[in-house]
């Protein structure tokens, strides 16, 4: 008898299949970004009451807009790769050695700002070929090659930087454009900084490529099926260099709005940046296995990160607490990304 | 036997003393093939029989030792399915060849997107969304199937008919000249391979000449105008399924009877 109803149900398909859980599945199955934002909610609501208020005054919100800015850049390019079911583990140290490439050729180099931001630029992008010439050509997996080059961005960081600190005063002064992404623009008692707002705007440009243009619907064809793009005529090999590329070019973005936040060039901020992306890409909804994810999931992901680091000491829970809590959300999310995708089957 | 007598026609898509060979394995001993306008011709024939390397020489995926291919009468040759494509001869995989997260339209625009006009297509690389939402919608109903009733939903959400559906509307709405289906029914209920079967008929009545390849006898009898038995790399016979029977078919398929 459950051997009939069981066949019954593969045969007649889960569009006949009713409950709230299933209702719950197809919408997210259809709304990928439902679930960070529900978890971004109550997790602020949470906090908010936790902490008797302290969470939800703009001071704080300014705070965690400024922490999550860097991260937040690097896990557009990180979103780019996953979705071609791709993984940039290098996505730190890349931004680390692209922003002491600008720091220097100004500080050592007397290049002017805005060309030192573009030959940092083309370091990127020339680090994120590498990557894509690695994994397309020679075939490697993405995960080998990049955390290769982890340690050899890493690596290439300290020699060229002889880990000394450029200072302020060294990036020409609060004015100088390498410092122009740390601005302050206050509304009210909200401050975020231009690098906040140059993030945002990563964030539109790149949703609109994502979802407007004939580029990125090639990213997510590569991702889901890569012989079906193949066969429909999509050069996958020139889709995935780009992806690299374009993540290169946010190791730059990122690496100006590092400059911005810590004020100087070092060779050691930012040293939890690599894993993060990755987590903000996964709570963000976005699937490892490609094709399939959003990138207003993925800043929503980068939120709940920097909003469960900031609540949880807000609220007075032990610093040690935190990884805790973000390793736990981790496996959640991908769980549910597990349990979301059974819809298709 | 009684082939291809009515048709003086000439042939849309023709090839002549197909060779292929895999080291020592020929998989391909001189093999013909003629396609005419308005047809359903179905290829037949036992595993190793050359089936798929004739296919594969048709549709670009593979290059012929020798022979010749010709379109339209037109003796062409393609480095890739790519070339085939851009020449009219469309074909849907067996694999099914879509992209399961994203939705009917983009799957059937995949590769050859279109942009809206003027600053927003040419400066800002805008997709004309609604032009190919309303376009693949139009190109389904055309095909009867317009019962699905959200061209955004994602494929993967559909039945395996409907993907099918999906492919070959794909296939069939870009002034392809020629179709070629792999195994169309070979994943399918009975149900979904009538449906697809009818697809076939409805752009055989509209004029779209249609290779099938399959292993399915009672579907291959339903649909084909002529039916192409290959074996052993060559074409031996080919037959009118009206005059005669699957048995016989099979017959001549595995070797059993001989075509004078």
């Amino acid at each position: 008898m459950e051997t009939t109803t069981s066949t019954l149900d593969a045969m007649t398909g889960f569009s006949e299949r009713k409950g709230f859980a299933a209702q719950v599945q197809r919408a997210l199955h259809r709304y990928p970004t439902l679930s960070p934002a529900f978890v971004l909610l109550v997790a602020s609501i949470a906090f908010t009451v936790l902490s008797d208020g302290k969470f939800a005054r703009a001071g704080t919100i300014g705070i965690i807009l400024q922490q999550t800015a860097v991260m937040a850049a690097l896990a557009i390019g990180q979103t780019l790769i996953v979705l071609t079911a791709g993984v940039d583990l290098a996505v730190g140290t890349g931004m680390l050695l692209t922003h002491l490439v600008i720091a220097k050729l100004f500080f050592e180099r007397g290049l002017p700002a805005p060309l030192a931001l573009a030959a940092g630029a083309g370091v990127g992008i020339g680090l994120g070929l590498v990557h894509g010439l690695l994994v397309t050509k020679i075939k490697l997996p993405p995960f080998i090659t990049t955390l290769g080059t982890f340690y050899v961005f890493q690596s290439l960081g300290l020699v060229y930087s002889q880990a000394r600190t450029i200072s302020k005063n060294d990036l020409g002064g609060l004015n100088s454009l390498l410092l122009w992404t740390g601005k302050e623009l206050g509304f009210g008692k909200l401050k975020i900084t231009v690098g906040v707002v140059l993030v945002f705007v990563m964030y539109l440009v790149f949703t609109y490529i994502l979802t407007n243009t004939a580029w990125g619907s090639h990213v997510y064809s590569t991702g889901d099926d890569m012989e079906a793009a193949r066969l429909a005529g999509i050069d996958v090999t020139r889709v995935i260099i780009s992806v690299y590329m374009v993540a290169g070019l946010l190791y730059a973005i990122g690496g100006w709005v590092q400059l911005g936040r810590s004020l100087s060039a070092s060779s050691n901020a930012a040293v939890d940046v690599n894993l993060e992306t990755i987590t903000a890409v996964v709570i963000g909804g976005t699937s490892l296995f490609g094709g399939r994810g959003r990138l207003s999931g993925t800043l929503i992901g980068a939120l709940v990160v920097s909003v469960f680091r900031l609540g949880l000491t807000l609220a007075g829970v032990s610093p040690y607490w935190q990884n805790f809590a973000i390793g736990a959300l981790i496996i959640v999310a991908v769980g549910l990304d597990q349990w979301i995708r059974k819809v298709a089957k | 036997m009684s082939a291809s007598t009515s048709t003086t026609a000439i042939p849309i898509l023709s090839a002549k003393g197909l060779q292929k060979r895999f080291g020592r394995v020929t998989a391909l001993n001189g093999s013909d093939l003629e396609l005419y306008p308005g047809e359903v011709l179905a290829v037949i024939g036992d595993n190793g029989a050359g089936k798929s390397s004739l296919i594969k020489c048709l549709s670009g995926a593979m290059s012929p030792d020798e022979g010749e291919i010709r379109l339209d009468g037109a003796p062409v040759s393609f480095r890739g399915p790519q070339e085939a494509r851009a020449a009219g001869i469309e074909t849907v995989y067996q694999t099914l060849a879509v992209a399961p997260a994203l939705d009917i339209a983009t799957n059937m625009f995949l590769g050859r997107e279109r942009r809206r006009p003027g600053v927003l297509g040419n400066v800002f690389r805008m997709l004309d969304k609604a032009g190919m939402r309303r376009d693949a919608k139009t190109a389904l109903d055309e095909l009867g199937i317009g019962t699905l009733q959200d061209i955004t939903q994602a494929v993967e959400t559909l039945s395996g008919g409907q993907r099918q559906a999906v492919a070959v509307a794909r296939a069939a709405a870009f002034g392809s000249k020629v179709v070629i289906l792999d195994e169309p029914t070979a994943a399918l209920g009975v149900k979904e391979s009538g449906q697809v079967l009818q697809m076939i008929r409805d752009l055989r009545d509209k004029g779209l000449p249609i290779i099938l390849i399959s292993h399915n006898m009672p579907h291959v009898f339903d649909v084909a105008d002529r039916i192409h038995i290959q074996r052993l790399g060559q074409r031996v016979a080919v037959v009118d399924p009206k005059s005669v029977s699957m048995s016989d078919a099979v017959a001549i398929m595995t070797g059993a009877k001989t075509v004078a």
